[in-house]
């Protein structure tokens, strides 16, 4: 009984700081811009193949199958964390075993995954330690997102170090009769056989503790670590932009404007009666749409979208990562004071300018190799572009051989200076 | 042999004859004016014409699809080249378009009907692809065949708009047997000129794009390159100039390739 309590406490508290955690993120959210979600029939299938199949994880064969086992296996070992949840409030053990052959199968799987995960997490740790991979690194990889790598691969090691066994004692004292549901810590069953019943039952009892301690633990940094993404990827994936990756979003309001401008009468006639947007474009991470503001959350700065971009390649300062990680840092900046002085406040400092400057926006080809990779669908070009939005129609601040194009095509109709007549040359030559 | 012209009907010409023209054809302002992508525009329109397709261009009529100026940030300058060119379709009619760029193909078909403009959008390499497939093609394969070729895939038409097949069927229709870039399909490199860079100076860096994605075309030793797209043309021109190449590989369009092997 007085496990169940301190169980039930602990879990209260773990509960209660990642509600807190997600309460505090989650006001961030009023201070950003709509982004419509529909087509529930396409999102679902787009979260079933980049989510759950993990095919874009997967471009890069090798170590996306590593992070894809370490992903399913995940998934099956949580039910087995419900279950020790179950188990510590009600005093139950493996209360999941009602679901006798399906338990087997979880069982079986959870023991297989858990070894697995063990031998990828420690390749991963010794990838990271001895292999220089290039998209580790740059400017915007400071110490702190090295660190929080590290501590998340050493409290998942630990993690299944406890899993391992805790099957492996489970295991021991049933006289070993589950080994073959455990593949993998029956394999390692024996270490504990020389051991006394009560030593046995007692590492039972630490890894049990160790095991659900660390996840109450890890939940709770995982909001303050770029692996918030453990939470927040599959959310992003579903609710991902549908669109192809060529278009950019439409500016209703732009158009408003545009059409009043065009036929002053007949726009008259359509206007509603919309306030005027704050702002074209963004400038600040309150001009973002939550969506953008979820990507950044989503975003486990993996890098595989700077090492494909052509300006990065080519040593441009832009780095798509670093415009996603900007919007999360920014936010963690700015969103707090939003909260506490309102919508209106402002710090004298901003996304663009005080994060992201002019030069980095400009480098962007809008190539979408970027958004192509990113294993979680981000977009990082509509974000540029938006940005670009920002410093064209609210500064004028365009960079001028841009300034030139921008007249051409506004006085004659192409970016390049031609009249309209020139534009039949080229048929009046077809003879052969 | 014969000396044929080869004309091109001009919209309001097929309009004041009554006539409505199946396509547009929707050159832009590289194929008007760029000395190199007139070229384009010419093996292309023969190719059609030599087809008996009939459609018809907008000549003095058109005007920039606004593209450049969106992907710069200008959307009030997009929107009103959008408006305008949508106006001029209503005018005409026109319902079916075929591009010779990426870029207008991709503002066209993804971004118009956000301002009332549907249309059925085509990009050459995927008419190239239907006059194969109907068999309107009498390709002479050897031309061709047996030459090293490698394509570069255009942004606007590949991971934009996942259009990686239509131009090597188109290619190996005229029997070539494309030499792959390493990064190649969705994983291609970009040339450096999407997203207005085409109108600029490159920001400061170690390197052009252009230089990068060219080295990469000549690593597969090929004498061609192909691409699909009047930007890519020019920045691959422009490496191969670079890297002093211009004189022993040659950068063609997939519609020349085709023109070229028609003998026309």
């Amino acid at each position: 009984m007085i496990k169940q309590i301190i169980f039930g406490l602990t879990l209260l508290l773990t509960l209660g700081v990642f509600a807190y955690t997600i309460w505090r993120l989650g006001k961030f959210f009023r201070f950003t811009k709509p982004y419509p979600v529909g087509d529930w029939g396409k999102r679902i299938a787009v979260f079933a193949g980049v989510g759950l199949a993990q095919t874009k994880i997967l471009r890069r064969p090798v170590v996306g199958l590593m992070h894809a086992l370490v992903f399913w296996g995940f998934l099956v070992i949580t039910l087995g964390s419900v279950e020790m949840v179950i188990d510590g409030l009600t005093g139950s053990h493996r209360f999941l075993e009602v679901l006798s052959p399906v338990y087997t199968v979880i069982v079986f799987s959870g023991d297989i995954f858990a070894g697995i995960i063990l031998v990828l997490i420690s390749a991963f740790i010794a990838r990271r330690l001895f292999m220089k991979i290039k998209r580790f690194y740059g400017d915007e990889m400071k110490p702190i997102s090295k660190i929080d790598a590290y501590a998340a691969l050493s409290i998942i090691l630990l993690l299944m170090v406890s899993l391992l066994g805790l099957n492996m004692s489970w295991n021991q004292l049933n006289d070993q009769q589950f080994s073959n549901r455990l593949p993998v810590s029956s394999f390692l069953t024996s270490l504990f056989s020389s051991l006394p019943d009560d030593t046995v039952f007692s590492l039972h009892e630490v890894f049990w503790w160790m095991h659900i301690l660390l996840i109450f633990i890890f939940a709770n940094l995982l909001p303050y670590s770029k692996h918030f993404h453990v939470f927040t990827s599959l959310p992003n994936v579903l609710l991902s932009r549908l669109t192809p990756l060529g278009k950019l979003d439409h500016m209703p309001a732009m158009e408003k404007e545009v059409r009043m401008m065009m036929n002053p009468d007949q726009a008259f006639a359509a206007t509603t009666n919309d306030a005027p947007p704050e702002r074209f474009g963004v400038k600040d991470v309150n001009d973002v749409t939550w969506k953008n503001y979820l990507d950044a959350l989503a975003c486990t700065e993996c890098g595989r979208c700077t090492s494909v971009c052509p300006a990065n390649i080519t040593g441009k300062k832009l780095s798509p990562r670093k415009i996603v990680m900007d919007v999360r840092a920014r936010m963690k900046e700015k969103g707090p004071n939003l909260v506490k002085f309102g919508k209106d406040f402002e710090d004298g400092r901003s996304l663009v300018g005080d994060y992201i400057t002019a030069e980095e926006l400009w480098a962007c080809t809008t190539c979408n190799a970027c958004a192509q990779e990113c294993p979680v669908n981000i977009n990082q070009p509509s974000m540029i572009v938006d940005m670009r939005r920002y410093l064209v129609l609210e500064e004028a601040a365009v960079p001028s051989s841009l300034a030139s194009m921008l007249s051409n095509i506004e006085n004659n109709g192409a970016p390049w200076q031609y009249p309209a007549e020139e534009r039949e040359k080229w048929m009046k030559e077809l003879t052969r | 042999m014969e000396t044929k012209e080869y004309k091109v009907t001009l919209m309001r010409d097929a309009a004041a004859a009554g006539h409505q023209p199946g396509y547009l054809l929707w050159i832009g302002c590289a194929g008007a004016f760029d000395r190199r992508y007139q070229k384009v525009a010419q093996a292309f329109a023969k190719t059609l014409i030599h087809c008996g397709i009939d459609f018809a261009c907008l000549g003095s009529e058109e005007t920039c699809t606004g593209d450049p100026a969106r992907r710069a940030g200008n959307e009030m300058l997009f929107q009103m080249q959008a408006l305008q060119v949508i106006e001029t379709f209503k005018r005409y009619n026109i319902s079916r378009i075929i591009t010779i760029c990426p870029h207008c193909f991709n503002t066209f078909k993804n971004e118009y009907p956000d301002l009332g403009g549907h249309y059925e959008v085509i990009h050459h390499s995927q008419f190239l692809q239907k006059l194969v497939d109907e068999g309107k093609l009498n390709i002479d394969k050897s031309i061709f065949s047996g030459q090293q070729i490698t394509f570069h895939d255009p942004c606007y038409l590949g991971r934009a708009n996942k259009e990686y097949d239509a131009p090597r069927k188109v290619l190996e229709a005229a029997g070539i047997d494309v030499m792959e870039m390493p990064r190649n399909k969705s994983f291609a490199l970009c040339c450096g000129a999407g997203g207005a860079q085409m109108f600029k100076e490159a920001e400061p860096g170690t390197k052009e794009v252009y230089a990068e994605r060219t080295e990469e075309a000549l690593a597969t030793g090929a004498g061609i390159v192909a691409t699909a797209c009047p930007f890519c043309m020019t920045m691959i021109t422009d490496g191969l100039k670079k890297a002093s190449k211009e004189e022993s590989v040659q950068n063609l369009d997939i519609a020349e390739i085709i023109a070229q092997a028609l003998g026309i």
